[in-house]
């Protein structure tokens, strides 16, 4: 797809040499994972201003999103990462008077261009909640189909049945729930739903899968279960993950950035982003060490 | 070995009532109020309040020596809860025993099947008036849900600023209109086109549609209002545009409550009178064209029966009574009909 493009930087297409090689090796069993093969895509945002009417959330954001990799968003609360993360797919626009000025390129495609549909943007670049929340009218069949059903795509009985079988398969969750896929998803525990949420995102077949503190409402055990899926859902999708725990991503994460204010009442700003191993051992700023150090405030 | 259990103090009065000891306080003084009531030959309403007084007054004493102050308010809080329950439903009971033990006389067949065409003194029935609330009720709930429900979404989920605010302003404006308001607006309304003295089953329609209306869009706001934000969010996410979502995920999440709500609605209006008087008139015998001719209701029907009662007037009187039960089984099958609804496609809405 895009692997003729010229990378924007450098130092990207060195970051990727090494460790990209055994992501791009086609998944063992093409029934049990989706045939994607290629690349997700990247996103670049340009200097992105997000605002709620006239406060400044995030201010002057520039950051380059690589594909197929696990990007994390660290920082305190009320900084402005779930702000940024909402603006990746256009759902910041959604909150009255909320607006952004900037660019995001999807791939070189701005998709806060005029011309722009937000519906195509966010069928391209789907999003995990904090809550899980899957919709309480429909079964954990018409859940992970919501996305083809909802949007009327015309789609055989038989091929709804494998995207769906793919997309639970993908999201660790088939073998727990294939007995009753026409229950009711309010049935599932906090765990289930969110990896059914997950699936749900992932059945569209996005470029991007927005995180926003999926873990935040699971127990640990749960949390392990999605860390390793996201884990194996890079190989897929473009992954931006925002997180309060540190080990989260420390473990889970290729990149990771880190929001800071200066008081409250400031915008946010991401003041570093890096390889999330120099981010945890060798930042390049002080505030950033102490905040992973947990020697913040 | 029980020392580690005993070592709470438990204060005044530590022992314990046996289980159910306010229903035993209850039958204790029930019997002993309804001796008295016998031998003095009161009245049942005497009985009913002197048990109330007796149960209050026993249970007080007896926690309070066995079990403590506490305790003895707990149970006398109980006691004086139900009792104000147990009053606030005499008067539905009274009329709900007044209404079938009345109506039952006449409450017959020939009732359900004929009309009252031709008809003096006995026999005749409702037939024609049943079938006109259907009709007049039917089509005012068709013309009033979908106004409702879209004006609900358009408040919900796309209204802001001063367009939004007018319209709830007019709203609860709306849903203050008396129903003889309603009613002479729609005969002031068709009086234009079809000149004085004009009356209709479309009209009666009309009035009941503009008393319908503020209910039904409040009861589909509500509702609306409860669904998460988070399921939209989701469904925005995968893609879906705004209509899409609110067609397939908002209202099917809200349905239970805006079926309700519009039940809650119908049998709000099925019963009004005052508009249909003016609107709709009263006639004998049945007539199926709401845009022709004068169109028999129950609520009319009743009022006319029992207003003016021909000979023998006793017919008269039981034919309103027999009118006024088919009223409240219609609206009692409306509100069995729409409970079963809400159960069956029931979603609960966390949060």
């Amino acid at each position: 797809m895009n692997e003729t493009e010229t990378m924007k930087e450098k130092e990207m297409v060195d970051a990727q040499a090494g460790p990209a090689d055994p992501i791009m090796d086609p998944p063992a069993s093409p029934s049990a994972t989706a045939t994607v093969d290629a690349k997700a895509k990247r996103i670049d945002a340009e200097d992105l201003n997000i605002y709620y009417g006239d406060f400044l959330a995030v201010k002057d954001c520039s950051v380059n999103i690589h594909p197929n990799k696990v990007t994390a968003l660290i920082g305190s609360s009320g900084c402005g990462k779930s702000t940024f993360l909402r603006s990746l797919n256009r759902m910041h626009e959604l909150i009255d008077g909320a607006r952004v000025e900037g660019k995001v390129l999807l791939d070189g495609t701005d998709i806060y261009a005029r011309n722009m549909d937000p519906v195509l943007v966010r069928q391209q670049i789907g999003m995990v909640f904090q809550q899980p929340n899957p919709f309480p009218t429909m079964s954990i069949y018409e859940n992970t189909a919501a996305g083809l059903r909802l949007n009327r795509k015309k789609t055989k009985k038989t091929e709804l049945d494998g995207i769906v079988e793919r997309s639970l398969t993908g999201a660790h969750l088939w073998d727990e729930v294939k007995d009753r896929l026409d229950k009711p998803a309010g049935g599932l525990s906090g765990g289930q739903q969110q990896r059914l949420c997950i699936a749900r995102a992932t059945a569209i077949e996005p470029e991007v899968l927005l995180m926003d503190e999926p873990c935040s409402a699971l127990d640990p055990i749960a949390t392990l279960a999605i860390e390793d899926l996201i884990n194996e859902l890079k190989k897929r999708f473009t992954i931006v993950i925002v997180t309060h725990n540190m080990q989260q991503a420390a473990r889970a994460s290729d990149y990771t950035g880190f929001f800071n204010i200066e008081k409250s009442g400031d915008p946010g700003v991401l003041v570093e982003i890096d390889e999330t191993e120099k981010i945890f051992s060798n930042p390049r700023l002080k505030e950033t060490e102490d905040y992973v150090s947990g020697r913040f405030g | 070995m029980g020392g580690n259990v005993a070592t709470v103090p438990m204060g005044e009065g530590s022992g314990a009532l046996p289980p159910r000891a306010n229903l035993i306080c209850f039958g204790a003084s029930a019997a002993a109020s309804a001796a008295v009531s016998f031998a003095l030959g009161l009245s049942p309403f005497v009985w009913l309040v002197v048990t109330g007084a007796f149960t209050l007054a026993s249970i007080s004493i007896w926690s309070m020596m066995v079990e403590g102050r506490r305790r003895a308010l707990d149970r006398v809080a109980t006691i004086v809860i139900a009792e104000i329950f147990v009053l606030a439903l005499v008067p539905l009971l009274s009329l709900v025993y007044t209404v079938v033990n009345e109506g039952l006389a006449r409450f017959d067949s020939e009732f359900l099947t004929t009309s009252m065409r031709n008809v003096l003194g006995d026999g005749g029935g409702a037939l024609h008036a049943a079938l006109g609330t259907f009709i007049i009720t039917a089509i005012a709930t068709a013309a009033a849900v979908p106004v409702g429900i879209l004006a609900a979404i358009y408040l919900v989920e796309y209204g802001k600023g001063r367009l939004k605010r007018a319209i709830t302003f007019f709203v609860d404006v709306m849903m203050g209109i008396p129903s003889i308001v309603a009613g002479l607006f729609a005969y002031a309304l068709f009086e234009i086109f079809f000149g004085p003295g004009i009356r209709l089953g479309v009209m009666g329609s009309v009035a009941l549609m503009v008393l319908m209306i503020p209910i039904v869009i409040r009861a589909t706001e509500e509702m609306l209002q409860v669904v998460p934000n988070a399921l939209r969010e989701a469904s925005f996410a995968l893609g879906v545009p705004k209509w899409l979502t609110i067609l397939r995920v908002v209202l099917p999440t809200a349905l239970a409550g805006i079926v309700t709500g519009v039940m809650l609605a119908i049998a709000r209006v099925i019963g009004e009178t005052a508009p249909l008087l003016v609107t709709t008139g009263s006639i004998d015998s049945v007539n199926l064209d709401p845009f022709n001719g004068r169109m028999a209701n129950l609520p009319v029907f009743v009022y006319e029966q029992y207003k003016f009662p021909g000979v023998p007037p006793e017919a008269y009187i039981e034919r309103a009574w027999a009118g006024a039960l088919l009223l409240i089984l219609i609206v009692m099958v409306l509100f069995l009909a729409a409970r079963l609804i809400a159960r069956r496609y029931g979603v609960e809405i966390r949060r």
